[in-house]
This record gives C-alpha cells, structure tokens and sequence, in this order.
C-alpha cells in the first residue's frame, strides 16, 4: 500500500503546478493511470481525500484514465492494445512480446481550475 | 460588496507524479554510471531468501571486488548484520512504515561512501512484490527473486513488479522436488507477463546454480565498464 506517498507526492506536484501556472482554485486533477503502473486506482481516490484535506487543493475533484497496454509485435510490426494487461501476447496473431509502449503511465494530465477574482479578469493572460 | 466569479480553464501539465523521486534516481544514476558503480536491486516477497543469497553473492564476489550492499527494512538492523558477516560493507535503511524503498533514501544512506571505491553496490528492497515496483532507484539491474516454496502463479499475481524486472531468480532449487516444483509452469508465468526474461535457478545450500548466477553478474558490470569507458 504505496498509494498514500503517492497521493502525497500527487498533491505537491499539483499544488506546484498550480502556483507556476497562475492557478488560484484548483478543482479537478486529470491523471493518467497505467494498469501496469502498479498503483490500485481505488486507494489512491481514497488516500487523495485524505491527503488533500487542509491542503489548497481541497475540495477538488479527482478524475483518473485508465491506461490499457500497448505492446508492439514485432510479427505484425503494429502497435496493439491489449484487452488485459497479461498475458503480454499480440492480441492478433498472439505472438509473446515485452515492448510496452504505453500501460506505464502514472501522470498528472492536467488540472483544471479557475481565479477567485474580484473583478480583474480583464488582466488575465488567457481570457 | 463584489461578486466572485471563477473563470474555469484546463491546463495540460503531463508530469510524471514520482517525478521528484525519478529525477532524483536519474541523478544518483549519472553518479554511479560515473564512479563505475553496478547497482542491483533485488525484490521478492518476505522469506524468499533475498539476504541468505545475498550474503553468498558478497562474499563470492567479494573475493574479487570491493563490494557493498544496502538493506531495507520496515524495522531492525538484522539484515544488515547477516549481511556483514560476508566481509561487506553494508547498512541498513530502515523505513519505519514505508513498504519500499525510495530514491531518497539511498542518496542519504550513501551520502559517507566513497563510490568510486566500490564495484558492485546492492540494494536489498524491502520485502513486497508490490509497492518497490514504482521507485526507479538508480540501479543498472532489478532482480525479482522466487522461491519454489511460492507457488507457480506467482508471477501473474504479481505481474507489474516482474514486468518491470531485468532478471528472475528461483531460489531454493534444492527443496523444488520436495515441494513438488513444476518448473515448466513457473517459466511459463514469468514468460506471461515479462516474455524473454533471463531466468536462473540456485540454491544457497546446495550452491547449485550459485556459479553461473555470479558469472552473470561479473559479465554484465564488465559489459557496463566497457560501455561507461566508452563514453
């Protein structure tokens, strides 16, 4: 059970992200999560409530993407996804192969949020 | 008084989030790769026999190489010192609650060592299949080790930390007849979820296989020396 360093690290990465990108409110954390990437998905939501509280990142929403593996076969020299992470065979001419090009995955996407202004919009870069 | 008003937008960010640890093993990488450091890193489940194996490999090696190791564990110095009956230099990491090893950890340990001093450095991961599995910890190698005692299944029930393992070591070869081993099947486990992985068997007791295992090593910290003075 790693999950709550991980969620630990998640949200000081956030909170850094946030304050170099000019993000007052953060509200909801896009992650990436690969089935092979060795965290269970329900422990860190559980350990992100837990860890966000008394945080600036209280209140926000956690939104993951389960990433499927992509393997490469070198039979079909196609890249595939698998419909389960094992057994790492082609799902198509079911060659055996260990070229994981996407299944890793353990990445904060994107954060969405907003200024809690008063009024000085008009001063804000993006809008 | 003013209203607030929130102005929601999406920013893409795409940051690894063990990126701390991960730049961190990239750099302790760098330093090994440049004092000619082979660094190991053995995972398995508890009991499998991490620290007998890797007694023997200390003092196998240690016979001619300079040789240390560093050990994880939730509490006690007891590793280490079984460890250090080989010869070695070793010290103990002792993680408190944390249920693996982390880059941090090994920067600090080996902050007093002379790196250039040593050849083979190992790093004994706390004993779990699961959570080791994420932290990079600057190593040239990750060894997943077996025991036949565990069962067959193992490695597709605990398939992320074999899939990002570089060797599997089957230990205890020599009670795999008493417990009724079925070797076929395990090779097919492991060939599941990491198909191609070198596989070697050995028994500390009997030391079957002990020399072939050690012959390894030494081929691939020389075929790492020659890559590095290549640089």
């Amino acid at each position: 059970m790693h999950e709550l360093s991980i969620a630990h690290s998640l949200v000081e990465l956030a909170v850094e992200a946030a304050e170099n990108t000019g993000m007052k409110r953060v509200q909801a954390l896009y992650l990436k999560l690969g089935v092979l990437s060795g965290v269970v998905k329900e422990s860190l939501e559980f350990s992100f409530d837990v860890v966000i509280e008394g945080t600036p990142l209280e209140g926000a929403r956690l939104v993951i993407e389960d990433v499927p593996v992509q393997v490469f076969c070198s039979d079909c020299q196609e890249a595939h996804i698998l419909p389960e992470p094992f057994p790492m065979r082609c799902p198509v001419c079911g060659t055996r192969t260990g070229q994981v090009l996407e299944g890793r995955e353990l990445e904060l996407y994107a954060l969405e949020g907003g200024e809690e202004n008063a009024g000085d919009d008009i001063k804000s870069p993006d809008r | 008084m003013q209203e607030m008003t929130l102005n929601p937008r999406i920013v893409e960010i795409r940051q690894n989030i063990l990126k701390k640890n991960d730049l961190l093993a990239r750099e302790l990488r760098k330093r090994f790769q440049e004092a000619g450091v082979y660094v190991v890193n053995l995972v398995s489940s508890p009991g499998a026999g991490k620290t007998t194996l890797l007694t023997e490999m200390l003092t196998r090696l240690g016979e001619r190489h300079s040789v240390a190791a560093l050990v994880g564990d939730l509490a006690t110095e007891n590793d280490a010192e079984r460890l250090r009956e080989s010869g070695a230099k070793v010290r103990q990491i002792t993680t408190g609650t944390v249920c693996h090893l982390e880059a941090n950890m090994i920067e600090k340990t080996l902050a007093e060592w002379d790196l250039a001093s040593i050849d083979f450095l190992f790093i004994e991961n706390v004993g779990n299949l699961v959570c080791p599995s994420s932290y990079d910890l600057g190593e040239n190698q990750r060894v997943v080790l077996f025991s036949v005692t565990e069962g067959e299944d193992k490695p597709v029930k605990y398939p992320t930390i074999v899939n990002s393992a570089d060797v599997a070591v089957i230990t205890k070869i020599d009670l795999a007849e008493a417990v009724g081993f079925q070797r076929e099947r395990f090779y097919e486990a492991l060939n599941e979820v990491r198909p191609g992985i070198p596989i070697y068997e050995v028994s500390v007791r009997t030391e079957e296989g002990i020399d072939e295992w050690i012959t390894r090593l030494e081929a691939d910290k020389a075929a790492f020396k020659k890559s590095v003075d290549s640089l």
